[in-house]
């Protein structure tokens, strides 16, 4: 029997059919409208050495996303421009899962921005990525110190230059504040106690903090952890520990949780705004500091990046509403270690357009190209410290590309992601939440295989 | 917002409109020409052997293979659907289930055995068995009452609605609802959460209800109830509805009290629909991942099999014992699929 009678029926096709004809012809329209923009202006003689790929495309998986995406667009937008070199970028949410789907999929992007060396190293091994470029590893030997550079080598094997940075040692506080109440910026880990103590004298609770994020809660007390490893313990212990030549559980490692344990455990110190100690592992990292604005905490320990999460109309400087000072050493004689974390830029495929791209990056004319745009921080050494505009930025720039700090990666990110993005992730909630360091500390260690 | 900046989207909007037009507009045809097709045949064949102008054939042996066809045309898309979206799915999962992290190794039951002796993990499994037991038996319940005492009563579609509205929420929009209410913030300031501020009102101090295993996953468990126990309660309703009014009356007339016409009456009279109510909600708690993730992510002794599932295969790599994990789950669920079946085959005998 007829579902439909057959007019209505004759219809129904007509319309599928119409709309499908008129979708492949829109389609048609908005196709080779951006490929040959060849302009012949001097803007472009800069970027000819990367010519010969007009009207190619090239895929960009990050996790970078809105309005910052915007900006990364906008920064490469000359030399899509001038070279006819399609970017065809993508960001998201979910970048550390999906791309590990997609690369099992057979459906990689070209270029993927990974944060995290672990990562890296698990798709090199399983041979995945391709290796950078002779001219992205020659710009990058140029502009970024050494040890940075291992972070993107595996087995000998270069495969990509950093893009962004962030500095992770950094103490945000109320310049303000501290100027009325005469608070003098601490340079050692002793001074920085001194004044805590002296704060929590006054009956006022001295830091604020707060780890939770999501499916990602936990991270902000690694990042206290290994800041605390690198000021402890030698540069050199930190790598033995992040690279699992000593175990989790070592002596080392459970002095500098301990250590931290003496401002995070300490119900004198925390947690300003919210409540007891606990209360740190329900606030979310982007409220964590926002009591200071106030006055109602002094101290918030947290990356450059959390500049992003003050409200607006609130001024970033030396003198303004709040600022960040450098997360003192434990002894400054030693050298004063920063805690750093950033982007690599790495391809899955070796086309000339792709290599292209990943050479650009590279560059400090790049660097230059997206400082100016705002809201970032590069630690290429080639690029101009006046085009970040931002203090706090232009402060990490200045950490950054000085040659007497020493860097390390945020070690979580370069554990096995099992570890780094799991089970020590929820270890530090754990023991924020009362479990003592040995069992914490002995429970990370048996989860790494 | 600029027109340009969403014109992509526009674009990729109609081409999903125009695609999903021809999918369908395609199938609807299919199914229309096809069966009208054979219907017309059919006809005219009848008209011919009326009119006495064919030689008759034996009328059971001529539609045989004819109902054979239209069986595998309707049947092979559920085959095939069903062939590449859960049965190589399963086969995958089985194999990777034996494997170790990467996929590279063979490592027998292994995965199983992490699965049954680290601490983590049974926690996890201790948790989802408290949901599986808790979450049926409160929203079944909670439902059964609501639908027996609003049964007649006056604005009786209000109150049901009131109760059915939570579940057009979805389960992370319900679990923000939620974690609003359990908010917390310190002694001296302003609470933000519904439920500490009645407790700062009857005098006593606020309180981080999401941190302290169990009691926090009884208050996880109580959105899912406060969610499913609108359809239990609509489904109940309406079969308490259909119980015949005869068999009521002549418990009346037999001067039943109200507790044995709920006990003696409604309940035997509603078996079927309770069962479905109770596998239903069964099987959705298992699967239960939403409510956790939004809620706690899984931390503070939270954790149930699909979060952890999810986090081991996709977030960790460690996809041999994600995979594990699911099979466990599946495992788990097949009794529950068989008893429904059962049911079903012992309903359509009776």
């Amino acid at each position: 029997m007829a579902v439909f009678p057959r007019r209505r029926q004759a219809i129904v096709i007509a319309t599928v059919v119409g709309l499908a004809l008129s979708a492949t012809a829109c389609g048609d329209g908005d196709g080779n409208d951006s490929g040959s923009g060849n302009e012949t202006s001097a803007e472009c003689s800069a970027f000819e050495k990367y010519s010969g790929n007009d009207g190619k495309k090239v895929t960009i998986y990050a996790s970078i996303r809105d309005a910052e995406a915007d900006l990364l667009e906008q920064s490469w937008k000359q030399f899509t421009d001038c070279t006819g070199i399609e970017i065809d970028y993508t960001g998201s949410g979910e970048f550390e899962a999906q791309l590990q789907v997609q690369v099992d999929g057979g459906n990689a992007p070209d270029i993927a921005f990974i944060p995290q060396p672990g990562l890296l190293a698990t798709f090199a091994n399983a041979g995945k990525l391709k290796a950078a470029p002779a001219d992205t590893k020659a710009s990058a030997e140029a502009n970024y110190p050494a040890d940075w550079l291992k972070y993107s080598t595996v087995n000998g094997t270069f495969y990509g230059a950093p893009l962004g940075s962030n500095v992770k040692s950094f103490v945000w506080y109320s310049p303000k504040t501290f100027k009325e109440k005469g608070y003098t910026i601490p340079k050692t880990w002793d001074e920085l106690i001194a004044l805590s103590d002296k704060i929590a004298g006054t009956g006022e609770k001295p830091w604020c903090a707060g780890i939770e994020s999501g499916e990602a809660t936990g991270w902000p007390a690694t990042d206290w952890l290994e800041d605390i490893m690198l000021r402890d313990q030698s540069p050199e212990v930190y790598d033995q520990w992040v690279t699992h030549q000593i175990p989790f559980n070592d002596p080392k490692v459970a002095a500098a949780l301990d250590r931290a344990g003496t401002i995070l455990k300490n119900d004198k110190y925390v947690n300003a705004g919210f409540g007891p100690v606990k209360s740190i592992s329900t606030t979310s990292f982007q409220e964590g500091g926002l009591p200071i604005l106030d006055n109602k905490c002094s101290l918030h320990r947290q990356a450059s990046f959390y500049a992003n999460q003050w409200p607006e109309g609130t001024k970033v400087g030396e003198d303004g509403d709040v600022f960040a000072f450098y997360f003192p050493a434990v002894d400054p004689s030693k050298g004063e270690p920063v805690l750093a974390a950033g982007e690599f830029t790495v391809a899955f495929a070796d086309r000339p357009e792709v290599q292209a791209v990943q050479n650009y990056l590279a560059t400090p004319e790049y660097a230059n190209s997206r400082a100016k745009l705002g809201n970032w921080v590069s630690g290429n050494r080639g690029a101009d410290i006046n085009n970040f505009s931002n203090p706090i930025d232009k402060l990490s720039v200045q950490i950054l590309q000085d040659q007497s700090k020493v860097l390390r990666f945020d070690g979580s990110d370069l554990m096995p992601s099992a570890v780094g993005a799991g089970t020590l992730w929820k270890a530090m909630v754990d023991w924020i939440n009362g479990k003592d360091t040995a069992s914490t500390l002995a429970g990370v260690e048996s989860s790494w295989k | 917002m600029d027109f340009a900046d969403i014109s992509p989207k526009l674009t990729m909007l109609v081409y999903g409109l125009v695609a999903f037009a021809v999918v369908v507009g395609g199938l609807l045809l299919l199914l229309d020409v096809v069966p009208s097709y054979f219907a017309r045949r059919r006809e005219r064949q009848l008209i011919a052997v009326a009119a006495g102008e064919a030689p008759a054939l034996p009328p059971g042996r001529m539609h045989k293979p004819r109902e054979f066809g239209y069986a595998i045309f309707f049947l092979l898309p559920v085959v095939v659907l069903l062939l590449i979206g859960l049965v190589v799915p399963v086969v995958r999962t089985l194999v990777l289930s034996l494997k170790n992290g990467d996929g590279s190794e063979w490592v027998g039951l292994d995965n199983y055995g992490w699965m049954f002796s680290n601490g983590d993990i049974l926690s996890v499994l201790w948790n989802s068995l408290l949901w599986v037991v808790l979450v049926p038996l409160v929203a079944t319940s909670v439902g059964l009452i609501y639908a027996v005492l609003v049964d007649r009563a006056r604005l009786e579609a209000v109150a049901k609605s009131l109760v059915f509205l939570p579940m057009a929420i979805s389960f992370v929009g319900a679990s923000i609802i939620w974690r609003f209410v359990y908010a917390y913030r310190g002694e001296e300031q302003d609470q933000i959460g519904l439920l500490n501020q009645i407790v700062v009102w009857l005098g006593g101090t606020p309180k981080q209800w999401l941190l302290d295993s169990p009691l926090n996953t009884l208050l996880l468990i109580v959105v899912m109830v406060w969610i499913q126990a609108g359809f239990a309660m609509v489904i109940l309703s309406a079969a308490i509805k259909a119980v015949p009014g005869d068999i009521i009356e002549a418990a009346r007339l037999d001067g039943v009290s109200a507790w044995q016409m709920f006990w003696r009456i409604t309940l035997p009279s509603i078996r079927p629909a309770l069962i479905v109510v109770i596998v239903a909600i069964t099987v959705a708690t298992m699967k239960i991942f939403d409510i956790v993730r939004t809620m706690t992510n899984g931390n503070y002794d939270t954790n149930v099999i699909a979060l952890e599932m999810y986090n081991q295969a996709f977030r960790y790599q460690e996809t041999g014992q994600g995979s594990a994990l699911a099979v466990f789950l599946f495992i788990l669920v097949i009794p529950i699929v068989i008893f429904q079946i059962r049911n079903l085959r012992r309903q359509r005998e009776g």
